[in-house]
């Protein structure tokens, strides 16, 4: 290996460089965004940690039920009834779209389009 | 213990019927913990119809101010925008005779029927040419034979509006909400975005909590709204016992709205 000290040298500063975020970030504790919950309800239509991993595919599978199937009355896996629709059953607990949508959404760094239709609470009094 | 060939392929058949056993095995243990399924119902107050269908009585809803006003209700609830110009959004407005049934029209009609106003709506069609050309399925007609429009779906193509023979359908040139009052609005029904095609859905969301829609109900008679399969429904009644037209009949869509002349 003729070149064989430069070569390693170079892969050493560019592994370093690539891997760089990741050195910025070391040491630092992840603290999760305080959402507010809401006051006048206990539960939710599932348990927290499954909205918390999939209320979006909950809200897709929703969508569907409701619109396209027509199916507007959910029935949750403790027997209970919601009406399907996220700005009448949701957005009826859960009052604060910047206090609770919001605080995740800006923190995962995820802008889901959902607020170009459906109207959050604050928005319209 | 000497480990042979033969026990291990025995300990491994073994294995193997072991985990194809094991799922169906939680699946019953936890089946029989109490716990449902969460699914989803239709409505218990909901209305039913084997085919949804509207006849207008234009001898009783045939004015500006009438059917502005079913506009209004209807534009209300809806949260449709008013926008000044072509690019304006319309689910219920009105139109002449000559507008309403182009390829009907007479060199010399009554005065009467000259100064009529109709209202128009989306027919609802039987074969909908909408539905055909929607290449995302975005409008689809539902069993009960509503034509409606999935929004989350719609990319703004506009080939419903090329191939629509009624004009039923409008396009958000722009932002809806910049054209409505947001504090007025029905935070019941939420409003589009910028770039898809909207239309009148026959009530479709008040049908599904057992009421009737907008227009019929404030149109205080002059608009009946029923089961077209069902002989003894009050729409057959009223097509029974009245002269009907349909708008278009030539583009063979089959239209669900008729008219008393």
């Amino acid at each position: 290996m003729q070149y064989g000290g430069k070569i390693i040298a170079g892969l050493v500063i560019f592994l370093g460089l690539v891997s760089l975020p990741f050195w910025f970030n070391m040491g630092g504790t992840y603290e999760q965004p305080k959402v507010e919950l809401p006051k006048n309800a206990k539960e939710c239509v599932a348990p927290k940690e499954e909205m918390r991993t999939s209320h979006m595919q909950l809200l897709d599978e929703w969508r569907d039920m409701a619109l396209r199937e027509g199916k507007r009355t959910y029935i949750s896996a403790n027997g209970k009834e919601y009406t399907i629709s996220l700005q009448n059953t949701c957005m009826e607990c859960h009052t604060s779209k910047e206090q609770f949508c919001d605080k995740c959404h800006t923190d995962a760094g995820v802008t889901p389009y959902c607020w170009d239709c459906h109207v959050p609470p604050k928005e319209a009094k | 213990m000497k480990q042979s060939r033969r026990n291990f392929l025995k300990f491994a058949g073994l294995s193997a019927a072991g985990l194809c056993l094991a799922p169906t095995a939680a699946a019953l243990a936890s089946g029989g913990g109490g716990h449902g399924k969460a699914h989803a119902v239709v409505n218990a107050n909901s209305k039913h119809a084997k085919r949804w269908a509207m006849v207008i009585d234009t001898r009783k809803l045939n004015t500006d101010e009438a059917i502005n006003a079913l506009a209004e209700v209807c534009h209300h609830i809806h949260n449709v925008p008013t926008i000044p110009g072509k690019q304006d959004i319309k689910w219920l407005w009105e139109g002449t005779y000559s507008e309403t049934f182009p390829n009907q029209t007479n060199n010399f009609p009554s005065e009467e029927l000259e100064k009529r106003k109709f209202p128009l709506l989306c027919n609802h069609c039987e074969t909908p040419s909408c539905v055909r050309v929607c290449p995302t399925k975005a409008t689809f007609k539902r069993a009960d034979g509503i034509v409606a429009m999935d929004y989350h779906r719609c990319i703004g193509c506009r080939y419903c509006m090329a191939a629509c023979p009624f004009g039923a359908r409008s396009f958000n040139f722009m932002d809806p909400r910049l054209h409505l009052d947001m504090e007025k609005i029905n935070v019941k029904f939420p409003t589009r975005m910028r770039g898809v095609v909207e239309k009148c859905n026959f009530c479709v969301e008040r049908l599904a909590v057992g009421e009737m829609p907008a227009c019929v109900e404030k149109s205080s008679g002059a608009m009946t709204f029923g089961d077209l399969q069902d002989p003894d429904s009050n729409v057959r009644k009223v097509l029974r016992e009245n002269f009907t037209i349909r708008r278009n009949p030539a583009a063979g869509t089959e239209p669900g709205v008729y008219y008393i002349i």
